[in-house]
């Protein structure tokens, strides 16, 4: 089976809005290709991870083999390499198109192509990707395969003439699929006799075998027994095993230009075979690496707690097995007053840092509590010391502080231009500078604005998905650090100010945003037999308050005759509910009131 | 011997109040003579097994009742009386509407051995009744109680209902000096409860329902304790108030965590250290009984964790508390031993108070008793 020539390898991915039938798209090649039966295949393959199926999402790459007789009689070699599909995972998204020729464009026939694919079609544009465009749910009623081939024509540029109308679905024309990445998509190039050079675009521990890499080889051959070197951590290993991945691993003699497998050495460590190095021969080296991609740095900190009855060392032990597989993530320990023993965690960005949440909740069914989410804040003080804090609890006393400064990005948000009225001022709204908005075509502009990171990362997301309907899509960059005029923002429950709230804001947004949480932590805060009031302050003047009036009655009239275990499961629900507040003095905060100062509120 | 007491289901009604989330419904009359014959070998499955018994306690609810042909009701009694052991004190209770009662029928309960009777009147004004869904009026009350009383029945209890849509402070207390001024042995006062799955909970969700704000429903409720202690009533449960030697025996056996058997569809057991249920569906109900096998949905054991918390749970609900004493004899465990720092905690919160014998509730306690009964669950 591994007789197949260079010019007949594929290596594509696929791009889609979420719903748009990706990953079922993947289920039918694989089907049809017969990698697994149709009894073996668990619906959707390539979404393995429950978080991702129910999302949409896919969040880690994964990268499978197919084979396929094509029409001209011929067999091929199609690797299939899964792309994740949100702003945060931009990085992720260019490693798996790195290794590609081609990517397929699924869109949906009812509702056209939408906001978030586009990003992601101009990353594979950029990497001169062939794009295969395939229009899919073609048995829906609402179904206009016509209109939207021309939508697809007209907004990207790319000829929809002949492409494949399916249901992915229903099993429908997935042939024609298979035959335009055949036709349509470049074999790659590569001389197997160069000195390796293989790209690695991701990589996962297995506990048996150490860091499995997933890599593209561009030139060279790579095979068990090799001594290969990495070219950015300079790291050497000995080549354990080769493979290809089907439904599971298959060991194989060698992976040559133009392949798609794995690579096995031993390596103890993910940082050792860091996603994006290049990997050479260390007796036989390539003199230049890959490009690879920018180094992942995280960008959004926040807390991370264990909550009542949850044991510190289980948190620490699920970060640490998440981050074997996760490189982007970072954290270290730290305390709070109000929270006790946690970490201080580093992500991507806000999704990074919701997934990971969730991650910890369900599948090591960890009870965590989170804390409001920073930037890294560089602060200069009159003595000249710098420091860098991305806790509000280390900011140091105001008298102390020269300047401070604050991580500012560069953003492109693509949109119809029915929303650049509510963009900007959107971005106005969120200390944003205009720079300057580019047509794409007539009804679809790009905006460039510089934008603090803070206000990024705070709800600037959810209000852009609010205002435009979802049809924009953001991707930013770290532009750097400029001066800005920070305050700590505390706020106190029952007189006790609570760490885990503090923020660090801009001066001319304290105001509203104190008030924003001291009004909503009213609301999710429930009533106590006492009055409880909850104050914003800076230093010691408390700029906004509120007061959650005292409970007057919480006790059931009657009792359901002789139904008694009705009142005690109701009485045993109550107590479930009170498991998971956290007591902040004499005050039960419920667990979600961390995360819900943060939330985005459409006002 | 041991004691037990009896309570019977009768889910048939001339129609279904709003706020109801009872197992009851109207347009099965039909269906009634069937019914009662179901309760008789229902009845007759449990007879071998309780014969170590005494009855104390008998409570006929629903439904209504007093809706259904009276003479079931003596069958029903009557095998009872024939089939049980009887305490000769015993009390047996019925639950009576204002307005399916004749002359007649309350001679047949008196024969049938009914000494106690339970009225739902919930207010006095006619408008809000209609807005409750209830078939009578204020009248129809007035009239019925007469024939209560010329019948010669005089341990009587009105259920009365407070927190009403469009109800006031002062309509709420019209309704508790109206019951005063009769002479009412029992009242049973309970704040509205919206249950989903009522129409009124659908209502509530559609903000439809004009209710007392938290503040105005607890001042109503601290009037009417203060009015109906000033007229020689006791408050001895959160939502009942007595004549001395008038409290309802029968709720004082599920209050005490005393053992019970309960007949009819979806009527609750607790015997032996365990609860069963019956099912809540009419035919299967009746199917079930026909081939000789007890209805019974589901069952629980109480482990002694559990029964000691429940112990404590609706001992609170009694304005005297829990004896402690009692607790010990029950457990032996001290009981502030084992819930040591739950009570000093409401303690310290004043919702709890002690004296040599009974640990109580204090009157904010009772506002919020779900506070501190939470605490004593395992």
């Amino acid at each position: 089976m591994y007789n197949i020539k260079q010019e007949n390898i594929r290596n594509f991915s696929i791009i889609a809005h979420i719903d748009h039938g990706k990953s079922t798209l993947a289920d039918r090649l694989i089907e049809k290709t017969g990698m697994l039966t149709t009894r073996e295949m668990q619906s959707q393959v390539l979404d393995n991870m429950d978080l991702e199926r129910e999302r949409g999402i896919t969040i880690k790459l994964k990268a499978v083999q197919l084979i396929y007789k094509a029409k001209d009689g011929e067999d091929y070699i199609l690797n299939l390499i899964d792309t994740p599909g949100h702003v945060d995972f931009t990085y992720e998204v260019s490693r798996s198109l790195a290794a590609c020729e081609g990517a397929i464009l699924i869109v949906d026939a009812s509702q056209g192509i939408e906001a978030q694919t586009l990003a992601n079609v101009y990353l594979a544009l950029d990497q001169d990707l062939e794009i295969v465009p395939v229009i899919n749910k073609i048995d829906l009623p609402s179904a206009r395969p016509d209109e939207v081939k021309k939508e697809v024509e007209d907004i990207i540029g790319i000829d929809c003439e002949d492409a494949p109308l399916i249901s992915a679905k229903e099993g429908t024309n997935i042939e024609d699929v298979l035959e335009s990445i055949v036709n349509n998509v470049p074999a790659p190039v590569g001389n197997p006799n160069e000195p390796l050079k293989a790209l690695i675009f991701d990589s996962y521990y297995d506990s048996y075998k150490g860091v499995i890499c997933y890599i593209r080889v561009y030139e060279g051959t790579i095979k068990a027994g090799m001594e290969i070197k990495m070219m950015n951590t300079g790291k050497k290993f000995e080549v354990v095993e080769v493979g290809i991945n089907t439904s599971k691993h298959v060991v194989v003699d060698k992976l040559e230009a133009g392949d798609v497998g794995f690579v096995t050495a031993s390596i103890k460590n993910v940082k050792e075979a860091t996603v994006g190095d290049t990997i050479t021969d260390a007796n036989n080296p390539t003199p230049e690496p890959l490009p690879g991609y920018k180094k992942v740095i995280p960008m959004v900190y926040c807390g991370i707690y264990p909550a009542e009855g949850e044991d510190f060392n289980t948190v620490r032990e699920a970060l640490e097995k998440l981050q074997v597989n996760d490189a982007a993530l970072v954290f270290e320990p730290e305390t709070s007053v109000a929270l006790g023993f946690g970490f201080r965690c580093g992500f991507l960005g806000l999704l990074h840092m919701e997934i990971i949440q969730e991650r910890l909740d369900r599948e090591f069914d960890l009870n965590i509590i989170t804390t409001a989410p920073s930037v890294i804040y560089k602060i200069t003080k009159s003595d000249g010391e710098v420091v860098e804090i991305q806790n509000p609890t280390n900011m140091p006393p105001l008298t102390e502080i020269e300047y401070m400064e604050e991580p500012i990005v560069t953003a492109s948000i693509m949109t119809p231009t029915d929303y650049v009225g509510a963009i900007m001022e959107l971005c106005q709204n969120k200390r944003g500078t205009f720079i300057n908005m580019e047509y794409l075509e007539k009804t679809r502009v790009v905006m460039n604005y510089e934008l603090p990171l803070n206000e990024v990362i705070y709800d600037f997301f959810d209000a852009l998905k609010s205002k435009t309907r979802g049809y924009a899509s953001l991707d930013y960059d770290l532009k750097g650090y400029v001066k800005s005029e920070l305050v700590k923002l505390d706020v106190l429950i029952n007189g006790e100010s609570v760490d885990a709230f503090s923020l660090i804001v801009h001066e001319d947004k304290a105001y509203e945003r104190g008030r924003t949480i001291a009004e909503k932590l009213s609301e999710v805060i429930p009533r106590h037999q006492f009055a409880v009031p909850i104050q914003a302050a800076i230093g010691s003047k408390v700029i906004a308050r509120e007061t959650i009036r005292a409970l007057r009655k919480d006790v059931l009239a009657k009792c359901y005759g002789g139904d008694i275990s009705r009142k005690r499961k109701l009485l045993e629900k109550q107590k479930e509910g009170k498991k998971r507040m956290r007591q902040i003095g004499s005050v039960e905060v419920p667990q979600e009131a961390f995360l819900t100062v943060l939330k985005y509120d459409e006002k | 011997m041991k004691e037990l007491s009896i309570y019977i289901h009768i889910p048939f009604c001339s129609s279904k109040c709003f706020y109801c989330d009872f197992t009851s419904f109207s347009g099965q009359s039909n269906r009634v003579k069937e019914y009662i014959d179901s309760l008789i070998v229902e009845l007759s499955l449990h007879k071998d097994s309780l014969q170590d018994y005494r009855i104390k306690t008998i409570f006929i609810g629903g439904g209504t009742p007093s809706a259904i042909d009276a003479k079931y009701i003596f069958k029903v009694l009557d095998y009872i009386y024939k089939n049980f052991n009887i305490s000769s004190d015993m009390e047996v209770s019925m639950e009576l509407n204002p307005g399916t009662i004749e002359f007649e029928k309350l001679n047949i309960y008196k024969e049938a051995g009914i000494n106690r009777i339970s009225m739902g009147l919930q207010t006095f004004n006619n408008n809000i009744l209609k807005k409750l869904g209830r078939i009578h009026s204020a009248e129809d009350f007035l009239q019925s109680y007469n024939m209560l009383d010329n019948a010669g029945f005089e341990n009587i209890n009105v259920d009365l209902m407070f927190n009403l849509p469009d109800q006031t402070i002062s309509d709420g207390m019209k309704d508790v000096e109206a019951l005063v001024r009769l002479g009412v042995k029992h009242i049973s006062y309970y704040s509205l409860i919206i249950e989903p799955g009522t129409l009124m909970h659908k209502w509530h969700q559609e903000n439809r329902l004009k209710l007392l704000d938290e503040d105005s429903e607890r001042k109503l409720y601290y009037n009417v304790k203060d009015f109906l202690k000033e007229n020689g009533y006791q408050h001895y449960e959160i939502s009942n108030f007595s004549m001395k030697d008038y409290e309802c025996k029968h709720n004082m056996v599920y209050w005490k965590i005393k053992p019970y058997i309960g007949v009819g569809l979806s009527s609750h057991s607790y015997l032996n250290n365990k609860r069963f249920w019956n099912t809540d569906d009419l035919s299967s109900y009746i199917q079930e009984l026909k081939k000789g096998k007890l209805p019974i949905e589901e069952d629980e054991i109480i482990s002694k964790d559990i029964e000691m918390a429940e112990f404590c749970i609706f001992g609170l609900r009694l304005v005297e508390g829990i004896d402690k004493r009692e607790f010990k004899d029950k457990f032996g465990v001290d009981i502030k031993v084992l819930y040591k720092d739950t009570i000093e905690k409401h303690k310290n919160s004043d919702l709890l108070f002690e004296d040599d014998r009974y640990l109580k509730l204090t009157d904010k306690g009772l506002d919020l008793a779900n506070i501190v009964e939470v605490d004593f669950l395992p």
